[in-house]
């Protein structure tokens, strides 16, 4: 079994990442200030203006621990690989399905399902929980909207259909944002989506969760097999992990959401943690950005169980068990892929 | 009809297979692998039993990791360690044994005892798997060498204690029979469905398998009942 091991996430500027022996030892200012061995990690991500030693980067590749650089805030550049793992033939079964429009329905069917039911759900916990009446049924009502995408979405047969309504119901979800954020003030107000830069402090949140999450999905692909890049509901671009996109969108709303809204309605984060810049972008602050990761692993540290596994785990290997279920269904082992449906 | 070198297997295959066809399926096409306690423990006894000096002892050579493979049966490997021992009460030619070794020709060699030791941990098996793999280091033995191999050992590293494989018709056959299954199962290029049993407990693919939740359900039934309870909710 794979163990859900630690992420080291290294965000001071200006350290040094070198290899000493089967550790990974943590330079600052030429003094080693942090010493963990490999085998009790899972992944080492850099943010901004981190070094390593290639040394290091081989020893990753070689005892299959994610090794990425990322800016300093967050966005992905680059990741070290070994030789693509897996097995030729289910990268070319991945290939084919994505050629066929029929079995590219399914599974962009069953990512759709599985991404509206799990928001939906985070709908209807902030209703029970928290919630004044009105927001309650605000949400009760965003929900049952949901529970009408999800009839259509069973029905439709076609990629382009599915891609329509996935967008439907993903403006339907974030109509009703602002109902699950309980904090007075317009720090955290939700007006829509934007990404490239986000443009207020609760865009910019989502924004490095997502980030966070679509790593550790990335990975999950490529310790799989799959080819990460060739996905179902979202289509081919140069440089777009489109699998893992997919992978990704049942995980959004119940895991990455949920981090992000924990942190605000626990006011764990407020105005002073974000910058904006000239532009009307907005930046997490170093010691914020700290406090998200610290959330974010311990988030993922936390145990549940896996429903059709039947399986006890922890919330942070679930993505690699989908990378699996999927690649199940591609190689035929399994008669559809199940996405993870939250409780 | 040989097998040209590049589509041989490895011998380790065969136990894979005799153990069960999918798990040999999940390494050998799906390249998967992933470690365990018994794995790591059988992997530290090989690099034991390959990496000491090769040397002489009473008469007798132990060669270690030597490379084997065998065009008929379509079988590559390493065998841990192979025993050479010169005919009784003859001074065998060359300076060594080694040299002597090299020296003989295929027919002098028929008189010599040469028996391959495979290492394993644990205890000797209730199934022939070990036995198989003996064997197969023997057969390509044989064809390398030009001469019959009557017997070989087992060494188990739970007892201590070796036990001696006769390499007889009927282990050969199963030998050749399980190497002609492991070209099948490969050619096929697919891998056989999951079916639980309570040996899957000690598999170190247990994971990967995951033989409960593919051999008995539907994935598809599964996902509908979640979806239908999720939206029974309010």
């Amino acid at each position: 079994m794979k163990r859900h091991l630690n992420t080291l996430f290294i965000t001071t500027q200006g350290a040094y990442l070198k290899k000493e022996g089967q550790a990974v030892a943590v330079r600052i200012e030429r003094e080693t200030r942090l010493r963990v061995p490999l085998h009790n990690l899972d992944a080492i991500a850099c943010f901004g203006r981190v070094g390593a030693s290639p040394a290091l980067m081989g020893a990753c590749a070689e005892a299959g621990v994610s090794f990425s650089f990322l800016t300093e805030h967050g966005r992905f550049i680059a990741s070290v690989n070994g030789f693509t793992p897996g097995n030729v033939l289910l990268r070319r079964a991945q290939y084919r399905a994505a050629d066929d429009p029929a079995i590219s329905a399914e599974l962009t069917r069953s990512i759709v399902l599985g991404k509206i039911a799990n928001s939906r759900t985070v709908l209807l916990r902030a209703a029970r929980e928290g919630a004044d009446a009105e927001s309650a049924e605000r949400l009760k009502h965003a929900a049952g909207r949901l529970s009408a995408s999800i009839v259509e979405v069973k029905a439709a047969d076609s990629v382009d259909r599915l891609r329509g309504l996935e967008g439907e119901a993903a403006s339907r979800y974030f109509s009703v944002f602002n109902d699950l954020v309980l904090v007075a003030g317009d720090t955290f107000r939700f007006k829509k989506r934007s990404r490239r830069p986000p443009l207020d402090p609760l865009n910019c949140l989502l924004s490095f969760l997502y980030t966070l999450l679509l790593l550790d999905i990335r990975s999950a692909c490529e310790a799989t097999g799959l080819d990460a890049a060739v996905g179902y509901l979202h289509r081919d671009r140069p440089g777009r992990p489109g699998l893992a996109l997919d992978l990704m969108e049942e995980f959004r709303a119940p895991l990455a959401d949920r981090v992000a809204l924990t942190l605000i309605n626990r006011q764990q984060l407020g105005a002073r943690d974000f910058v904006r810049q000239e532009s009307g972008a907005y930046l997490l602050t170093d010691d914020a950005r700290k406090r998200v990761l610290v959330a974010w692993q311990e988030r993922k540290q936390e145990e549940t169980r896996h429903p059709l596994l039947d399986a006890r785990t922890s919330v942070g290997l679930l993505v690699h068990l989908q990378a699996r279920l999927m690649a199940r269904r591609l190689r035929g082992d399994l008669d559809a892929y199940p996405p993870l449906i939250w409780k | 009809m040989p097998f040209p070198e590049a589509d041989l297997l490895p011998i380790s295959a065969l136990q894979h297979l005799l153990f069960c066809e999918r798990q040999c399926a999940l390494i050998h096409v799906e390249r998967l692998w992933s470690e365990n306690l018994l794995t790591t423990q059988g992997a530290l006894l090989h690099r034991k039993a390959h990496e000491g000096k090769p040397e002489t002892r009473d008469g007798e050579r132990i060669a270690r990791g030597l490379t084997l493979r065998s065009l008929e049966v379509g079988l590559s490997g390493v065998a841990d360690i192979v025993l050479w021992r010169p005919p009784e009460g003859r001074k065998p030619q060359g300076r060594t044994l080694l040299d002597a070794i090299r020296q003989a020709t295929a027919e002098e060699l028929t008189e010599w005892s040469i028996r391959p030791v495979e290492y394993k941990r644990g205890k000797p098996k209730a199934n022939d798997c070990d036995r198989v793999q003996v064997c197969a280091q023997a057969l390509c033995l044989e064809e390398m060498l030009g001469v019959t191999i009557s017997a070989g050992d087992l060494y188990y590293g739970q007892t201590r204690r070796r036990s001696e494989v006769t390499f007889d018709d009927p282990l050969r056959a199963k030998t050749l029979a399980a190497a002609t299954r492991l070209h099948e199962l490969m050619a096929a290029g697919e891998t056989p469905a999951a079916v639980y049993e309570k040996k899957c407990d000690s598999c170190s693919l247990y994971e990967l398998c995951l033989p409960k939740a593919i051999g008995r359900r539907s994935a598809r039934d599964h996902f509908d009942r979640e979806l239908a309870a999720s939206l029974a909710d309010e």
